[in-house]
């Protein structure tokens, strides 16, 4: 009947932010918190990933297209809204206007990201897992940079758990004004234990004795 | 009686800084006016004195202000200005209860025509855009309604408060020249209607003009709205409410084909 593809391209974002782009994060650190246990650790886990069959077309697919239509989608609403916290300055709305900053964080964070890490791996002919570790190792060993990736970090988190509060009133999950505060809560503390494992992980790469950590802590 | 009122007692006077517009292509600019003060005054009785004598601060004879009230008991919507940053209905904007200088101006969502006159038509058009009315026109007997439970009724008695007023469009970020957003106010009025039991015979045609262009979707949960709702209508629970009916109205539709 009526045009309905703004309906459908709005839900669609929704949805990659979730599935797979909200789950590829859990498990990216996730992954990447294995570093708290040793080079080895991690390196296993790396190569555990390396493993599975058809990664680039997984990679392509179920991470690089949805991410890009997420972050660029996500850029359009950006600019659309008339930002108002100074007017109404309630709890919700700096969360909106928060929601679009570190969405705005995150992509920069994560274009810069994926060119250190992802795109490096690309120009060398013969990558290993240790080659990997060391490299994140050295590039986190810069504490400027290390900073800068926990503001990354910490931004793509708050996105990420923000982004499923709204997502979970947008599907209509979480309809009530209790149903919504208790959601509230639920992700401040999925924030906070995410933040934990992602910036432990950073740690772990930013510490000078990485290298030789090899499974000390075992 | 509070600080504020001894203060404008004592002052005997009102100090009122309006937004004006000469007319809906006229550059805005500020004009101050003092009144002089009354008990129990409302933004409206100040505009109401500034009509019968119109002189400015600076002691110049200008035009009175123009605005639009009906009710003056905030149930019509018409006198909707933004009064001190906050949008609502200056019949209920008392004097009193207001921070002075007061800063009155247009919703400038809102096309204005003049001063503070502005064109809410936009929400005439969004009603007739989802349907928000149940058709049982007819001119034969159609018989009795089906009856209602107290809950529906108290449910929908909330959603049915809603004056088009325009408040929630202005408090909504999503509201602005550079999207087609319909506003918060238009999704509540099709929650009513589709929870009327003879309403919920056209549930579909009103969810699927609900979803199409400007739409739900565009609602970006700031929650602006219900927090401005002058009438207290659970705006964001209606929203939730048929974000979940867009959920299933997709889901249905994709199944059916």
């Amino acid at each position: 009947m009526s045009n309905q593809t703004d309906f459908l391209n709005r839900r669609l974002h929704s949805l990659l932010g979730v599935i797979p782009v909200g789950f590829f994060l859990l498990e990216h650190l996730y992954t990447n918190y294995h570093a708290t246990q040793g080079k080895e650790a991690f390196v296993e886990a790396v190569n555990f990933l390396w493993g599975i069959p058809l990664l680039p077309v997984l990679e392509i697919f179920f991470i690089f297209i949805p991410l890009m239509y997420h972050a660029f989608y996500g850029l359009y609403i950006v600019f659309r809204a008339r930002n108002n916290v100074s007017q109404f300055g309630t709890f919700r709305n700096y969360m909106f206007v928060l929601q679009r900053i570190t969405g705005v964080i995150t992509l920069v964070f994560i274009i810069w990201h994926v060119w250190q890490t992802r795109v490096q791996l690309l120009f060398d002919p013969t990558p290993t897992a240790n080659e990997l570790a060391m490299d994140t190792a050295s590039i986190l060993s810069n504490d400027i940079t290390a900073i800068l990736y926990a503001i990354g970090v910490i931004s793509t988190v708050f996105h990420f758990c923000n982004g499923m509060w709204s997502f979970l009133v947008s599907w209509g999950v979480t309809v009530g004004p209790r149903a919504q505060l208790v959601s509230t809560w639920v992700w401040i503390v999925a924030f906070v234990i995410i933040s934990y494992f992602g910036l432990s992980a950073l740690a772990a790469f930013n510490d000078p004795n990485f290298a030789s950590n090899v499974a000390t802590l075992q | 009686m509070s600080e504020q009122t001894a203060v404008a007692e004592q002052q005997q006077t009102v100090h009122l800084i309006f937004t004006r517009q000469d007319g809906p292509d006229s550059k805005p600019y500020n004009e101050e006016f003092h009144v002089p003060y009354r008990k129990n005054m409302n933004i409206i009785s100040a505009m109401m004195e500034i009509q019968r004598n119109p002189v400015n601060a600076k002691g110049e004879t200008v035009a009175p202000i123009q605005w639009e009230s009906n009710c003056l008991e905030e149930v019509c919507g018409a006198c909707s200005m933004v009064v001190n940053g906050k949008p609502r209905q200056a019949c209920t904007a008392l004097v009193d209860k207001l921070q002075q200088p007061i800063r009155i101006g247009p919703m400038s969502t809102f096309p204005v025509l003049r001063d503070l006159v502005v064109d809410r038509g936009r929400m005439f058009d969004a009603l007739k855009k989802v349907k928000a009315w149940i058709p049982v026109d007819g001119t034969h007997d159609l018989g009795p309604a089906p009856r209602q439970s107290a809950l529906e009724q108290q449910w929908r008695y909330e959603l049915s408060k809603c004056m088009t007023c325009g408040v929630c469009l202005e408090a909504c970020p999503n509201v602005n020249d550079n999207s087609a957003f319909i506003g918060p106010f238009a999704v509540g009025q099709v929650t009513l209607f589709n929870a009327h039991p003879t309403g919920a015979l056209n549930k579909e045609e009103r969810t699927e003009a609900l979803i199409s262009d400007g739409g739900l979707q565009q609602c970006g949960n700031s929650q602006n709205c219900v927090q401005a709702c002058p009438k207290g209508i659970p705006l964001t629970t209606a929203i939730a409410t048929m974000n979940r009916e867009a959920t299933k109205h997709m889901f249905k539709k994709w199944l059916s084909f």
